[in-house]
């Protein structure tokens, strides 16, 4: 395994820089890295042709003594949730199979004016709906960690992808803890920023009022790094931020917890965690009260009516977002036996093209929202969203950022929560009260919980447009943690070299 | 509330556009009633004193100027399209009328 | 289909008492979309744009995209809904209406629902007879278009096509939908009420300059909602929603086609069914539609993807302030100051020319001059051309020929010919007075020596003219215009031939 894809993306950026390596060799790197072990990780639905073209192009301005950006030659992967010239763009569903579309999403399209190279569209539950990435209609992604677990949803191809080397970096969307969960289950770092920081353009949306796009990586200082390049301003975007940002990897440098009140919200350290979670957890917050942070009981009432409040209105969005695949402008189209009317063809289109999740939300969100349940579910719902926010609120009256476990339990088995929705809904508790209320959310390890050796993560929130408050508690964290292990955590994951040899016998790339 | 039938589920799917088989319509009703009894708490403290939030980040955006721009070519318009007669796309005929 | 049953008007209206309401879409002319940077087709400078030429990535639902507000729509909603004297919502808000067409991209259309942009409004309208009438206004709010379907097959209709083609130019045009309260009380004159309604709303428009509000085109799109109910009773008969109905001419015979048609149901003990029916201009009849059902479930809720419209005040003010004169108000004013009787002010205001009779004073003709300019010559020639007078020639050059008149250059008759001219583009009416050589001739030495000459050939004229019976100066006065080619003063003529008949005494 080449040196170059345990690089972070900061310190391979500072290599790509002084000229020690280029981009082309690093893009190189890395798809040979998804050649080898993505048949068993599963990270990819499709990897870029014209990297290679983009690292070379990269290569070429840098000769020429252009000024290019922090992260230029340095690849990344791309959530197929984000639409991209050139590259398919499915939303992990079959509906979209094949579809290239005639626009790049903004994030994509600040990530390549940054000079980063796309390495290809990350694997993702169906139109981001699910918590594990087995609602993909492309098969599940395996977490490196354990081929047999899940690594998290929605977004669990972009955090494989980074926990397995396969990228340095990646793009990640957030609309319940899609970019957070997988975080916390492979051992990396994930922030969902606040609602309208980074553009939502060419995002395909599953719940407007919820998605946000983020960054995914292995350590805290790449994150913010690839947060600055995505967040800003869009006019395309109507709910996008319009005031400038402070730079986020600034905040990682100048890290200091000292004086920091951290809230520790109670409804969110209970029993219903897994032992070794709340066990990690709670020496992260020892560690950063040893090192002058002031830890503070807070509570939340109202968080525990947040997932159903999520579950109304994230299906009613969706039942309206997802209405313009219907066979007639891109995408499948199936026509019933002995042809048919448009709508005929459009519902049979659904049918097949639509997975069980999504068709259930669908389904959920269509009744939230018909005549007569509209009060009782979906306006209910927003005024639950008011009461978190006020939760948020008073919570942040008295300290600066809250602390919780980012999920209840580490990665579970593929499979094992697939017929219970339900279950697999439970598991978004810690990370959904933060969509609700548009604040950001950053995942940061810390450490594998001593029952089953698998990843923990911890959640830090700020109030809404303090994301710089997360980079310096994550960033502190991180580097307290770090030294404490003798090096980052996915340096005790598994080595997929074995996978290698599996996946090129089976010829799975 | 929660009780749902199969004939409501098989509305909601006509309503969603989606031929769903017999089998998923008795399988979702199933599920709807649970997933709606567990979610139906949130009208326990949504009282008519509390205001209902719709944006998460209150913000007050410019609009956008009015001048021309993001144009698609016939090209890119038609390029996902499963059928099209090289200017506009094709769909089979129209049952019902427009609204 | 059958032709369905119709009631004696006059009978239907001594029966049962019509309620009215009325919807019309304004197509806005802005240069772009409601929701995209797509060029706007309703803006003359698109029109006729290829299909699918104008179309932005929202306009034909790409996923990912997203709609983002179009000032200059909003700024145009503020205006006409303050020219409807509303109330301007400090707030007002997007909601998605859900349901399935294909000419829909996204299968949901943005419109305003719960809160619209502008409500409670009122407009005078004034019929034809000059009489004038209070229509309520209950809301205007914005929301887009939709594509355009062609259907393809043996009918061209959408019944019986085998395929359809879709176009999504059309779609995201900024539309502004104004409601009427219902209109009760206008009786026998519903159906006229409705058209000078639909008239007065285009006149605004106009006036606003935010629409082309050409019907034929679409940019003008009226509803009529009809229904009826027994005289004597309070609560409002079932309605009917008849669409499609795209000129001035036809909304009057729709609604009153409708009254017909409801009160011969009724009086049979029949019951009308809540639905939408079509207007068919070419037998003045309607068709049903379809049935408004329970089915219709539109699951509207906010739109996630924008924020609520919130205008600042000031700039409201500013809109205000800068309101163009209501159509009502500035009738009354133009009819005062042009001395016009009723009867000649409805002459203009109905052949639709008020703003060329005023254009025409503007630029220095009398006003019974352009009066008679405009209703008189150029409607005729207009007529026959199958035009509008107001294509044929501008008010300027109107205004120049009657001054031409005024200071005895040229007769009526010449001015006909000039303005021949005008209309051929030849030029101004100086122009053509000069390059045609069309002008009076005053030099009295040339009249005179016609005059003499004509005296000389009819002795027996000149005998009788002498004699006192001057009316035998006809023959003379006519012998000479026509050696004068008509270009003489006839009054001056006639002056002179007594003159000189008188002299040779």
């Amino acid at each position: 395994m080449s040196d170059l894809i345990r690089l972070s993306a900061a310190d391979l950026a500072a290599k790509l820089a002084s000229g020690e390596v280029s981009s082309v060799e690093a893009t190189q790197a890395h798809l040979d890295r998804i050649a080898a072990v993505d048949g068993a990780v599963h990270a990819f639905l499709h990897v870029n042709d014209a990297a290679l073209e983009s690292a070379a192009d990269v290569d070429r301005r840098r000769a020429a003594g252009e000024e290019l950006g922090p992260l230029a030659g340095v690849p990344i992967a791309i959530k197929d949730v984000l639409v991209t010239t050139g590259m398919p763009s499915t939303s992990g569903s079959r509906i979209l199979e094949g579809w290239i579309p005639p626009y790049d999403a903004t994030p994509v399209r600040k990530v390549r004016e940054a000079g980063m190279v796309p390495l290809g569209k990350t694997n993702m539950d169906e139109f981001a709906m699910g918590s594990s990435t087995e609602h993909s209609a492309y098969g599940p992604t395996h977490n490196p960690w354990d081929l047999e677990r899940i690594p998290g949803g929605s977004g669990g191809g972009s955090a494989a992808a980074v926990a397995a080397f396969e990228a340095p970096l990646a793009l990640g969307s957030d609309t319940g803890g899609s970019i957070r969960q997988p975080a916390h289950v492979t051992g990396t770092v994930g922030t969902k920023p606040t609602y309208g920081g980074v553009s939502r353009y060419g995002s395909i949306a599953l719940a407007s009022s919820l998605d946000q796009v983020g960054p995914v990586s292995r350590t805290v200082l790449d994150a913010a790094l690839l947060h600055d390049v995505i967040a800003g301003h869009d006019p395309h975007d109507q709910t996008s931020i319009p005031d400038p940002w402070p730079s986020m990897a600034e905040a990682v440098r100048n890290a200091d917890v000292s004086g920091l009140r951290i809230g520790v919200v109670k409804e969110l350290d209970s029993d219903g965690f897994q032992s070794g979670v709340r066990q990690r957890f709670h020496e992260a917050l020892e560690l950063l009260a040893a090192n002058g942070a002031e830890i503070v009981e807070v509570g939340a009432p109202n968080f525990e009516y947040a997932i159903a409040a999520y579950y109304l209105i994230l299906p009613a969005e969706a039942s309206s977002n997802l209405a313009k695949f219907d066979s007639v402008r891109f995408g499948l189209r199936v026509v019933p036996e002995g042809g048919g009317t448009v709508e005929e063809v459009m519902a049979a289109t659904r049918e097949a093209g639509f997975g069980p999740e999504v068709k259930r939300r669908i389904i959920l969100g269509t009744y939230a929202l018909s005549a007569g349940y509209y009060d009782a579910y979906y306006g209910s719902a927003q005024k639950v969203r008011t009461l978190v926010q006020q939760d948020f609120a008073s919570a942040f009256d008295r300290v600066d950022v809250l602390a919780t476990p980012t999920a209840p339990t580490t990665a579970f088995r593929l499979g094992e929560k697939l017929d219970d929705p339900l279950a697999m809904y439970l598991n978004d508790v810690a990370t959904i009260p933060a969509n609700l209320a548009g604040v950001p959310g950053i995942s940061v390890p810390a450490g594998l919980a001593p029952e089953d050796g698998l990843p923990v993560g911890v959640q830090f929130l700020a109030p809404a447009r303090e994301d710089a408050r997360l980079y310096n508690v994550g960033g502190a964290l991180e580097h307290l943690l770090v030294d404490r292990w003798g090096g980052p955590i996915l340096s005790q994951a598994p080595d997929l070299s074995t996978h290698e040899l599996m996946a090129t016998e089976e010829g799975v790339v | 509330m929660s009780e749902i039938s199969a004939e409501q589920v098989a509305h909601l799917a006509n309503l969603a556009r989606i031929a769903l088989t017999e089998e998923e319509i008795e399988h979702l009703t199933t599920e709807l009633g649970q997933i709606m009894q567990a979610v139906e708490q949130v009208s326990e403290v949504a009282t008519s004193d509390v205001a209902a939030t719709s944006h998460p980040i209150p913000l007050h955006n410019p609009l956008r100027e009015d001048v021309p721009s993001d144009v698609l070519t016939v090209d890119q318009v038609l390029s996902g399209a499963p059928e099209h007669d090289g200017t506009r796309f094709v769909v089979s005929a129209i049952l019902g009328e427009e609204q | 289909m059958a032709r369905a049953a119709l009631m004696d008007y006059d009978e239907a209206l001594e029966r049962f008492e019509p309620v009215i309401g009325l919807e019309v879409h304004v197509e806005l002319n802005t240069a772009t979309k409601m929701f995209s940077p797509a060029p706007n087709p309703a803006n003359e400078a698109y029109h006729g744009a290829e299909p699918n030429t104008l179309v932005a990535p929202v306009d034909m639902g790409l996923p990912g995209a997203l709609p983002v507000v179009n000032a200059t729509a909003i700024r145009s909603s503020i205006s006409l809904g303050l020219a409807l004297g509303c109330s301007i919502a400090p707030s007002s808000r997007f909601a998605r209406k859900n349901y399935f067409y294909p000419d829909l991209g996204k299968n949901y259309q943005i419109s305003q629902y719960d809160e619209p942009i502008a409500f409670e409004g009122s407009v005078e309208v004034e019929l034809e007879d000059g009489r004038t009438f209070q229509v309520a206004i209950e809301r205007a709010h914005m929301e887009e278009d939709a594509g355009k379907l062609t259907h393809i097959g043996a009918t061209g209709r959408i019944h019986g096509a085998e395929y359809s083609l879709v176009d999504y130019n059309r779609a995201g045009v900024p539309l502004v939908e104004i409601v009427t309260k219902p209109i009760v009380g206008a009786e026998a004159d519903a159906p006229a009420v409705a058209r000078a309604y639909v008239a007065t709303i285009r006149d605004i428009v106009l006036s606003l300059g935010i629409s082309e509000a050409r019907m034929e085109r679409g940019n003008l799109r009226c509803d009529a909602n009809v229904s009826l109910r027994p005289r004597g009773t309070e609560k409002f008969g079932t309605r009917t929603e008849t669409k499609n109905v795209n000129s001035m001419r036809s909304v009057e015979r729709a609604v009153r086609h409708e009254i017909q048609r409801q009160a011969a149901i009724l009086a049979e003990g029949g019951t009308i069914t809540q639905e939408t029916r079509h207007w068919h201009e070419d037998t003045g009849t309607t068709s049903p539609g379809r049935p408004k059902s329970d089915a219709d479930d539109y699951r509207y809720f906010p739109e996630p993807d924008l924020l609520p419209v919130e205008p600042d005040p000031a700039v409201i003010e500013e809109l205000r302030a800068a309101l163009p004169e209501p159509p009502a108000a500035r009738r009354r004013r133009l009819k005062a100051e042009w001395g016009f009787t009723d009867l000649d002010f409805q002459g203009v205001a109905n052949a639709g020319l008020v703003n060329e009779v005023a254009a025409t004073i503007e630029a220095g003709a009398s006003p019974a001059a352009a009066r008679k300019w405009w209703t008189g010559e150029l409607t005729r020639i207009a007529n026959a051309q199958g035009t509008d007078a107001a294509a044929l020639a501008e008010p300027a050059q109107v205004a120049e020929l009657a001054m031409l008149v005024e200071e005895g250059t040229l007769t009526d008759r010449l001015a006909r010919q000039v303005l021949e001219g005008v209309i051929a583009g030849e030029g101004t009416p100086r122009e053509i007075v000069d390059a045609r050589g069309l002008a009076v001739v005053s030099d009295d030495g040339a009249l005179v020596a016609a005059i003499d000459e004509a005296l000389a050939a009819q002795p027996d004229v000149l005998a009788k003219i002498r004699d006192g019976k001057v009316q035998a100066a006809g023959a003379v006065i006519g012998a000479v215009m026509k050696a004068m080619q008509g270009k003489a003063d006839a009054a001056r003529v006639r002056e002179l031939v007594l003159e000189r008949a008188g002299s040779e005494g």
